[in-house]
């Protein structure tokens, strides 16, 4: 009984009890990192998605009724000699997304309150309550549909990275589309009866100001290819719409009209992007840089771009009049509209594609 | 529960409540005039355009919620470490998460892949926020189980293993089984992989033994970090149960859809059991070191969660809608566990095949013994003796237990359907389909591939339906390899290039440690290629000897 009992006392299962082969070997080892060393980020995420040219002996064991397996290159147009060289520039996994996420869950909730018990939405101009009532009220649409498309891309991708960075994406997008939401109704009851909730969906769906935008979230809801999605999402749409109407309208005008509130609200989606944005370029760049499929990729991307470029510009050009709605002019949509084209010329040379004229002229 | 709470915890504060928010995050979908959504991922259900009881949520509370849930889980994990768990770990039980940490991160993306799926089919816009919920909750999952993987790799004794993890997922003989569970999620018809087996059987029958049960257990081993993450995944599920239930509610009024309901019922239920039960039944009987008496059996337990919650409280209610549930299935999968031994024989097997694995698996002792007779009465006389050779023949030096001829130990068949062998000789199915002879370890399974996995089903065309595919066989993959050389092919040799990472017991010595010297000189072999190699008289022969199983001969 003793002797066990002094067995017991000297097995122990932590690391460096024993030294035997292998007992040093505490990384995980099957795949190249990006840099020097393995970042906690593709720990969690390389090769969770398995590939029949990696390590899947077995091949994909289940396809869908027309053959198609599981995962497959041909989800997309684009071409690459190897999927899995792309590490989103986020580095998101479970816990930072989390982390991310909470805190602006948490900054909105303080700025609503705040500005609840300092009464500050009846400082608000009037005019501006009834722009944000239709027009940000229209505008959270746009983002709910590029949230449902992302949600649908990421089940395509070819590697876990690459679906992941756009399932990230698409948690940015349906929270601020639900943030935007919220705020309104937050502000309805702030405000009183005169703001109507419904209005916003009514303006998406019918004022012909909203529905270049419309057609063009549409356009990228009804695309069958993965990438596309993503590519018209951050590197077309968020440039010369989403930002244009952010920064380029809400942030630019609301503090000359009483309004230190929705700024706040809005500026989460401007970081969201910038973050979105660099996982796109990232992986953009290196698709057009490919050593195999570089021209041919390009096709494809400035394909994707005039396509999607024209439904953007004329969404654009359609939301010129909100401009001129709020009582104090402080900034001039041509002044934003260059900002934007700008905006785009700038991120398709990082990608290392050219936007057509009629995007950046 | 708790999150029920939470929620309501914080929108007391709001100026609007958590019914009216998700009425209105509802109303933020349309239906698109200018161009159509494509329905990418077909299926063969009709579904009704307005969802049941849909539960209410809102992304505002979701995420703070999350976050305190996770930081509750990383603050234990750093509670484990400054108690110094790893000392008092049981080395049987972790070796065992090495296969199971190497299984479960892929299912769980998969399931939210495959929120892409039932997304667009989503009858309303609450349901569909539920998924998208869903779909982050899933990649939770995924991540904090690698993250989990990644800290026993760097506190427990035997890294190897853990190191290669993904590598071994999508290579080892035993890892099969979990790619075939993960890919019912996202492959096939939407609402059968997404909805009937994802959601209906796997989550809503399936996770409480693999999340709940399971936690228990890595307690009774000194391993307190597994419940940490593992109830806090669980936590989830209840959300994911309400989805799929509502989702199965707008499909199941219409009579058109019963046809396919009854089949997906059927091939999920059995799957699962046949999947789930012979891994986590394993993990549990065998990857412990616990021998209360008191405790409930993995039988016990099945009996609990997968009879009585699940098949008498969620299946049975669903025949008052006209829908035919598979009584026999379930009384059947109860005798495989209870009568047939499944669990042990599939414990069996994977010690059979530990060369081939890549986590130590050890000889059952007395101790384990009396425990498994008391248990399972008349376990001894089946299995005692397998284990006292498995014991001997642990030492480097002997013949491995794979390719030993004394103990008496027949290599199975695989089934092609559930990707476990045919274990339960006497169930063993043989069949053909499109002109190819096939195994199956029962006739559920063989039912599963010839007739649920086709273009019609019982006269009806079913072009959603998946379709089996890939080479399904394991030991194919490796015939006529020598066992040295596939073990290298595999990646389970360890960073000294000779010393194997699977070792079939827990002395963490060089001495005692096999490398591939002591395997060398064994040709592996597909029993499926030479069952069809054999004439159709010679395999009928070789089929009845099969059924009538094989004794263990006797150790002194
Ligand atoms: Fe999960
Ligand atoms: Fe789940
Ligand atoms: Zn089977």
């Amino acid at each position: 009984m003793s002797a066990q009992v002094q067995t017991a006392q000297l097995k122990s299962g932590a690391a460096g009890a024993a030294v035997f082969a292998g007992s040093e070997s505490r990384k995980y080892n099957y795949y190249e990192p990006k840099g020097r060393k393995a970042t906690h980020y593709e720990d969690m995420t390389v090769d969770v998605q398995p590939d029949p040219e990696r390590y899947l002996l077995q091949d994909w064991i289940i396809s869908f009724g027309d053959g198609r397996p599981a995962y497959s290159k041909d989800s997309t147009a684009a071409k690459s000699s190897n999927w899995h060289k792309f590490r989103a520039i986020d580095q998101e996994w479970e816990r930072t997304h989390y982390q991310r996420q909470s805190t602006i869950c948490g900054m909105i909730q303080n700025v609503i309150d705040n500005g609840r018990k300092s009464g500050a939405a009846s400082r608000f101009d009037k005019t501006w309550v009834k722009v944000l009532q239709d027009h940000l009220g229209a505008y959270k649409h746009a983002e709910f549909g590029l949230g449902t498309a992302t949600m649908q891309a990421q089940r395509y991708g070819y590697t876990q990275m690459i679906n992941n960075a756009v399932l990230t994406n698409s948690s940015y997008k349906l929270r601020f589309a639900q943030d935007l939401t919220l705020y309104l109704a937050e502000l309805g009851i702030d405000i009183g009866a005169t703001l109507d909730t419904a209005a916003g969906k009514k303006h998406w769906l019918e004022d012909p100001v909203w529905q270049g935008a419309r057609k063009s979230v549409e356009s990228i809801m009804g695309a069958t290819d993965y990438l596309e999605q993503y590519f018209a999402i951050n590197l077309v749409f968020e440039p010369l719409v989403g930002e244009l109407f952010r920064s380029g309208f809400i942030m630019q005008l609301a503090a000359a009209q009483g309004d230190f509130i929705t700024p706040a609200v809005v500026s989460a989606a401007e970081a969201d992007y910038e973050r979105n944005l660099a996982n796109a370029v990232e992986l953009f760049h290196i698709l057009a840089h490919e050593p195999e499929h570089a021209a041919h990729n390009q096709g494809v991307f400035n394909g994707w771009l005039a396509e999607h470029g024209a439904l953007a510009l004329e969404a654009a050009k359609n939301l010129q009049p909100i401009w001129s709605q709020p009582r104090v002019k402080v900034s001039s949509f041509a002044d934003a509209l260059a900002a934007a084209k700008n905006r785009i010329k700038t991120i398709t040379t990082e990608v290392g594609i050219r936007a057509p004229a009629s995007l950046t002229a | 529960m708790t999150a029920s709470l939470t929620l309501n915890k914080i929108t007391a504060q709001k100026g609007i409540g958590i019914t009216e928010a998700a009425n209105r995050v509802a109303d933020l979908g349309w239906t698109p005039s200018y161009v159509q959504e494509a329905m990418t991922f077909p299926t063969d259900y009709k579904i009704s355009k307005v969802a049941r009881d849909p539960m209410k949520q809102v992304l505002r509370s979701y995420f703070p919620m999350q976050e305190e849930k996770d930081n509750r889980v990383y603050g234990a994990l750093d509670a484990a470490l400054r108690g110094d768990m790893f000392r008092n770990v049981e080395p049987r039980w972790v070796e065992w998460m090495k296969l199971f940490l190497a299984i479960i991160p892929f299912p769980e993306i998969s399931a939210a892949r495959s929120m892409a799926m039932v997304g667009r089919l989503a009858p309303g816009e609450e349901l569909r926020t539920g998924f998208t919920m869903q779909m982050v909750d899933e990649f939770r999952h995924s991540t904090i189980q690698m993250n989990l993987k990644k800290w026993y790799m760097e506190n427990y004794i035997d890294p190897a293993g853990f190191d290669i993890t993904e590598a071994a997922f999508g290579k080892c003989y035993a890892t099969t089984i979990g790619r075939q569970f993960a890919e019912g999620f996202i492959t096939g018809d939407a609402i059968t992989s997404a909805n009937v087996y994802l959601t209906v059987v796997a989550e809503t029958a399936f996770t409480n033994t693999l999340f709940v049960a399971m936690p228990s257990e890595a307690a009774r081993n000194g391993d307190y970090a597994l419940p940490t993450v593992f109830l806090s995944v669980q936590s989830d599920e209840s959300r994911h149960i309400g989805n799929g239930h509502s989702m199965l509610m707008s499909m199941i009024n219409n009579p058109d859809n019963h046809l396919l309901l009854e089949r997906d019922l059927k091939y999920a239920f059995w799957q699962n059991h046949a999947i789930v039960d012979a891994a986590i039944g394993t993990f549990i009987e065998y990857g412990t070191t616990n021998r209360d008496k008191n405790k409930e059996s993995y039988a016990e337990l099945w009996h609990r969660w997968i009879y009585e919650d699940y098949y008498r409280t969620y299946m049975l209610p669903l025949e008052k809608y006209g829908i035919k549930i598979h009584h026999d299935d379930v009384a059947e999968a109860w005798d495989r566990i209870v009568k047939k031994n499944y669990v042990h024989k599939v414990a069996q097997f994977f010690s059979v095949g530990w060369p081939v694995n890549f986590w130590r698996i050890e000889a059952q002792t007395e101790k384990d013994f009396e425990w498994f007779e008391h248990k399972y009465p008349g376990w001894y006389a089946e299995f005692g003796d397998y284990w006292k050779w498995y014991g001997k023949k642990s030492k480097p030096g002997e013949t491995n237990i794979l390719f030993d001829q004394e103990n008496g130990y027949v290599y199975p068949h695989r089934c092609w359907s559930c990707m476990v062998p045919c274990l339960i000789r006497e169930d063993i199915v043989c069949d053909e389909v499109d002109g190819k002879i096939y195994t199956y370890c029962s006739k559920q399974c063989a039912w599963t591939h010839k007739v649920a996995f086709a273009a019609e089903y019982e006269g009806r065309p079913t072009p959603a339906m998946g379709r089996f595919s890939g080479r399904r066989e394991w030991e194919d993959c490796y015939h006529g390899w020598d066992l040295a050389d596939a073990i290298k092919d595999l990646g389970f040799v360890r960073p000294d290039g000779k010393t194997l990472v699977p070792q079939p017991h827990l002395r963490f010595d060089d001495k005692e440690m096999w490398t591939l010297d002591h395997v060398r000189g064994h040709t592996l072999q597909s029993p499926l290629r030479l069952l069809r190699e054999l004439s159709p008289a010679d395999r009928e022969k070789s089929l009845a000897e099969y059924r009538k199983g094989f004794k263990i001969r006797s150790f002194n």
